[in-house]
């Protein structure tokens, strides 16, 4: 780990004038991400800014009903909140499909959303990989890609955005609210992560000194009826190879509105829209159902060694698709 | 010019020390070298850590009920801090990158990994190893049930565990047997005694 300055900030206004716009500073909140990869020598912050001090602790429910959860919610507790797991089960569920139970107790709502790739090549610094050095290439795309991206991918890079929680979030109205000196400004999730292009370094739209206080979900009556299915290589503590997220609004057989969004196979949280307008106005049915993860997996691209995921995330759609519409 | 603006960063700087001797010891540390000129210096609250060696943080903390200060440098895990400087050696390291337990220990009552955590981010913290949970003389419950288990091989991950199934116990989460080892999956045991581990945590949650 390269050496770095190390403050502690008790308020959003010391975070922000402590950072400034400096690139070459970070905020650290539940570590479990930022520390693994400053011991990897792959994130070398010369400031990092403590702010776990700062009063974005609670969830509350909005007037309008949204809800707003604060930056440093840590994930077990966002996963067992009691309004969160009635109205949102998909969130519970993907938040504790997450990690362990330690790294939940310490991992904060926007660390989650800002955690890095586990491409191995990534972590691996002796390795080519566009996403850490700009210009060397990516040693997957020709490598070991088992773990890697089917969708959303550029010939620059092909790794996944790991989170699970990002997807439940991709599949809800979720809107994120940065804050930084110049003022305050919200980001609608589906603009947040950034597709690799040729520029895979660049993960999301944040810019240096942006602070993120808060996540927005917009109400969404149907969400209680929702399920998030992760398929991964042990029962636990194991990044997904393929997810599914999804909320139906089923009335007497027929499925009036649907949210499905996938993990494992996109680079970035991964919206399936088109599966959405599909599914509207369709019975709930296996017919219904296997239609909508054939379209979501239209545009996939498989590699020598992830191709099964194509088939493997059809059939977790199809799955989350099962449990929620019956 | 980077010791300049190390200099600004650090205006808490020991009060025995020289301007003149601060900076000797800065760049025979090389630190100054980890601060470039884009390090915005000015107005930077440094009022809570004080650097008492140059780069050095130092943090009140309670570990097992007693108070103790640490003078560490910023990059020192919990997990170091304890097995290094406070010379608490029962907390153990397997991965060093939160993909074992092993190092679990409680903060505020919450289990969590100590790799992954600067000492640093500890001011004011409580923090419960094993050491804390429990002697020779006055076991805790949740050893007594390892020890009548024989829910240890080697013993390795043993400490991470039982202060992991104690935070699992306080969260108050997990009761059926899939429940238990799912919220156990973040300790890994190498010798493979999970079946006599559930078995220990089974029966302090009954309260037999
Ligand atoms: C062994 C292991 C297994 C894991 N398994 C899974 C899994 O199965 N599924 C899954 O989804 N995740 C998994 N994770 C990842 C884990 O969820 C993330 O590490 C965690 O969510 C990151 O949150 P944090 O608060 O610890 O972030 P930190 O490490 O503190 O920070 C991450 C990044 O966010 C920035 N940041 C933090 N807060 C803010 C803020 N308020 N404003 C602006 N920037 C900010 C930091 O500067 C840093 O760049 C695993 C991690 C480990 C170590
Ligand atoms: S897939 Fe992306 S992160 Fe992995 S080696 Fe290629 S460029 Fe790097
Ligand atoms: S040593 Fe901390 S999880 Fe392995
Ligand atoms: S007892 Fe040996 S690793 Fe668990």
């Amino acid at each position: 780990m390269y050496p770095f300055i190390f403050t502690k900030v008790n308020d959003s206004a010391g975070a922000i004038s402590a950072v400034g716009t400096n690139p070459h500073a970070k905020f650290i909140s539940g570590g479990t991400n930022i520390l693994d990869l400053m011991k990897m020598n792959i994130e070398k912050p010369e400031l990092l800014i403590d702010i776990n001090n700062l009063d974005f602790k609670k969830i509350d429910v909005q007037s309008n009903g949204n809800i707003l959860i604060g930056a440093l919610v840590r994930n077990s507790d966002l996963a067992y909140n009691a309004t969160i797991s009635k109205h949102y089960p998909l969130l519970s569920q993907a938040l504790l499909a997450g990690a362990s139970a330690q790294l939940r107790n310490m991992a904060t709502t926007a660390g989650n959303l800002l955690q890095r790739t586990r491409c191995y090549y990534f972590y691996d610094t002796v390795m080519p990989c566009n996403k850490r050095e700009p210009g060397t290439g990516c040693s997957a795309l020709t490598g070991y890609n088992r773990m890697h991206a089917i969708l959303g991918i550029s010939d620059k890079c092909i790794a996944t955005h790991p989170s699970d929680m990002c997807v439940a979030l991709a599949a809800l109205d979720t809107i994120i609210h940065v804050q930084n000196a110049s003022g305050k400004r919200t980001i609608p999730f589906a603009d947040f992560h950034l597709l690799p292009g040729d520029t895979p370094h660049i993960d999301n739209v944040l810019q240096p000194g942006d602070l993120i206080t808060h996540v927005e979900i917009a109400a969404l009556p149907f969400a209680n009826n929702s399920t998030y299915v992760k398929v991964r290589d042990r029962a636990s503590y194991e990044f997904a190879l393929t997810s599914a997220a999804v909320a139906l609004d089923v009335s007497g057989g027929t499925i009036k509105a649907a949210r499905i969004a996938l993990g494992g196979v996109g680079t970035k949280p991964w919206r399936a829209t088109a599966a959405e307008q599909f599914v509207a106005g369709k019975p709930a049915n296996e017919e219904t159902y296997e239609a909508a993860a054939g379209l979501a997996l239209k545009d996939a691209k498989g590699y020598q060694y992830n191709a099964f995921k194509i088939e493997l995330a059809k059939r977790s759609i199809i799955s989350a698709l099962q449990n929620t519409g019956g | 010019m980077a010791i300049n603006e190390q200099e600004d960063l650090l205006v808490s700087k020991p009060s025995g020390s020289t301007r003149r001797e601060f900076l000797q010891q800065a760049s025979a540390l090389g630190t100054g070298l980890a601060i470039t000129s884009s390090a915005k210096a000015k107005g930077l609250p440094v009022n809570k850590i004080n650097f008492s060696t140059p780069g050095n943080v130092t943090v009140s903390l309670v570990v097992n009920g007693k108070n103790k200060t640490l003078d560490v440098d910023p990059r020192v895990t919990l997990l170091d801090a304890l097995r290094e400087n406070l010379q608490l050696m029962g907390t153990k390291k397997g991965c060093d990158r939160g993909q074992c337990g092993a190092c679990t220990v409680l903060v505020e009552g919450r289990r969590i990994n100590s790799c992954l955590h600067l000492a640093a981010m500890c001011e004011g913290a409580h923090v419960t190893t094993i050491e804390g949970i429990g002697g020779v003389d006055n076991l805790h419950p949740m050893q007594t049930a390892f020890l009548k288990h024989d829910a240890f091989q080697c013993g390795y991950c043993t400490p991470g565990q039982i202060c992991s199934a104690i935070g699992l116990l306080k969260e108050g989460h997990a009761t059926t047997d899939d429940e238990i080892r799912e919220s156990m999956s973040g300790n890994i045991c190498r010798c493979g005694a999970y079946q006599n581990i559930l078995d220990a945590i089974k029966e302090v949650h009954s309260g037999i």
